[in-house]
């Protein structure tokens, strides 16, 4: 490669790097300044982040809404790796001809949006009683046919031999699953972790929908409500949303590794 | 004798167990999105309050093409998909095959920062983007004192920009996200193949082209039909970034659908009209990108 030609590549990777990364260097830095500071330019981080958090917290009651936040995505991130790894690995290692069938079918509700069945869902929901709980939050994305594609592929890996010789040795199907397969496909969790934390963590439209007390409201809720009214404290706003961000930040970064394995294991 | 009876009933029994482990997930599945959806269809015949609704025939329907701001809301829909996806997955495309070469430095740094966007959550991102591009947000005063600008523009407010600002902002979200899925894929090509091209006096455009895209096929189709499908769906950003605003002329279907069941008078069965309208052009555009990707074999 020539060298002009290589500097115009780092050049390019450089240029979308910053342009990746400047929006969230300006959050963390705005949220460490005076609204006017922020306004007037100033890029570098101040010393207002104590005021902006108190004035956060007098504003709207933070600490609930990110318990809350993390209630509901923790609980919908165990139950729903569980039951999607266990349909999985039903899938992939009992595979027959009904089974395959199902399986193309499920993969068909990958295509239904949200929004089609919102309102249904809603009656559901609000019919028995489950408006503003966990459970309510959690019921339509327990199960994905995403996820349980992600962990058929993997179980394909899973090497049989070793399921027959457990098996010879009086391993139960069950126990098999918990002990052996669970073990192996580490890699497989943890992204698919990453990937269920986060849009339990994101979603907005749905907790939008059922989260109608104050009390059960999610934090991307809490933030939106910041910018309701005519004059925005922007050192506040970006202190919201850092917080907002840092628990997926953080998943996404020692995840990050997995995540991308995963996904290979996925797209193969 | 008892042999073959005996093996029967062992294969009857794996298979049993096999219907136990994925019959949570299934059952899941149906009940929370195969049942709405038949009931969505069921409640578009209807109209009314609450509890007190009544068949009404395919009136939702013919409504729903006289109602200029849900015409504006697919038309807005159909913009941010005709300009946004096409744009990201080939500029992700461009960043994955330059991040898959051997020679390059600080690949992980470079893979990292360019991901780095996904890591945000969306409404925080939408309100990252709403301030950056306000009256008096960093835009406006980088613009004003490079004299590009004479005074603030209001990019919010006015509808080419409002919704520009919305592809922007996609972009910015996306772009790395999809670029993880073709690094991915080109770890599954080998590197061989590249050097080999090299070697035969193929230039770095004739291998994208010849061996690259050709390759990474399965994975562009895939990542296509995701960004459709989450495009058509679009509820968080037009909230949050533009309002729908100004008048709503950025407003997604997602959105307006939100706002008629839930923030005006609540009408569900105009509502499940718009939202199976949703289902029929996710359906169909997945199924035009299928043939489309069947085809170039």
């Amino acid at each position: 490669m020539t060298k002009v030609k290589k500097f115009g590549m780092y050049l390019f990777l450089c240029i979308v790097s910053f342009i990746s990364v400047f929006p969230l260097y300006w959050m963390v830095s705005a949220a460490t300044n005076k609204s006017a500071e922020v306004i007037s330019g100033r890029l570098v981080p101040g010393t207002y982040f104590i005021q902006n958090l108190k004035n956060l917290m007098a504003n709207q009651n933070i600490g609930r809404a990110l318990g809350n936040s993390f209630k509901y995505s923790i609980i919908l991130t165990v139950v729903s790796l569980v039951i999607c790894s266990l349909a999985g690995y039903g899938f992939e290692i009992y595979h027959d001809k009904a089974k395959d069938v199902v399986m193309s079918i499920i993969l068909l509700a990958m295509m239904v949006p949200f929004v089609a069945t919102m309102i249904p869902l809603f009656q559901m929901v609000s019919k028995a009683g489950w408006l503003n709980t966990t459970i309510g939050f959690i019921l339509p994305t327990i199960s994905t046919p995403f996820l349980i594609m992600m962990f058929r592929q993997s179980a394909r890996s899973f090497p049989h031999d070793i399921m027959e010789a457990a098996r010879i040795d009086g391993l139960s199907e069950l126990r098999i699953f918990f002990q052996m397969f669970m073990p192996t496909m580490k890699s497989t969790y943890a992204a698919a972790m990453t990937i269920t934390f986060m849009n339990a963590w994101n979603s907005y439209l749905w907790p939008k929908v059922i989260m109608t007390d104050a009390t059960s409201q999610t934090m991307p809720m809490v933030v939106a409500n910041l910018t309701e009214g005519y004059v925005t404290d922007y050192g506040m706003l970006m202190l919201a949303v850092l917080i907002c961000t840092l628990p997926t930040a953080i998943v996404f970064f020692c995840l990050q590794n997995a995540f991308a394995e995963g996904i290979t294991g996925a797209v193969k | 004798m008892s042999k073959p009876s005996k093996k029967l009933t062992l294969s009857k029994k794996h298979n049993l167990t096999g219907w136990a482990f994925l019959a949570p997930g299934a059952i899941l599945i149906l009940i929370m999105s195969f049942i709405p959806m038949i009931r969505a269809l069921l409640l578009s015949f209807q109209s009314g309050v609450g509890a007190q609704m009544k068949p009404c025939g395919i009136m939702n329907y013919t409504r729903m093409f006289k109602d200029t701001v849900f015409i504006q809301s697919i038309k807005n829909t159909f913009f941010y998909l005709i300009i946004q996806v096409p744009v990201m997955l080939i500029f992700a495309l461009i960043l994955a095959s330059i991040l898959n070469n051997k020679d390059l430095k600080f690949k992980g740094l470079f893979r990292t920062m360019i991901f780095l966007p996904c890591a945000t959550s969306l409404v925080a991102y939408a309100i990252i983007f709403r301030s950056l591009f306000a009256n008096n947000g960093l835009v406006n005063l980088v613009l004003v004192n490079l004299g590009i600008l004479d005074q603030p523009y209001s990019f919010l407010t006015n509808t080419t920009s409002a919704r520009i600002v919305i592809i922007i902002a996609l972009l910015w979200r996306w772009t790395g996200y999809n670029m993880v899925f073709y690094l991915s894929g080109l770890q599954n090509i080998e590197y061989s193949v590249y050097e080999a091209a090299k070697i035969d006096g193929a230039s770095a455009v004739q291998s994208f082209f010849r061996i690259t895209i050709p390759l990474l096929k399965p994975t562009i189709l895939l990542t296509a039909i995701m960004s459709t499908n989450g495009t058509l769906q679009l509820f968080d950003e037009s909230v949050n970034l533009t309002s729908g605003g100004p008048a709503n002329t950025s407003i997604t279907m997602s959105h307006y659908i939100y706002d008629m069941s839930f923030k005006y008078v609540p009408n569900f069965g105009y509502s499940a009209a718009m939202s199976f309208l949703i289902l029929i052009l996710v359906a169909i555009l997945a199924f035009l990108q299928m043939k489309v990707g069947d085809k170039r074999d």
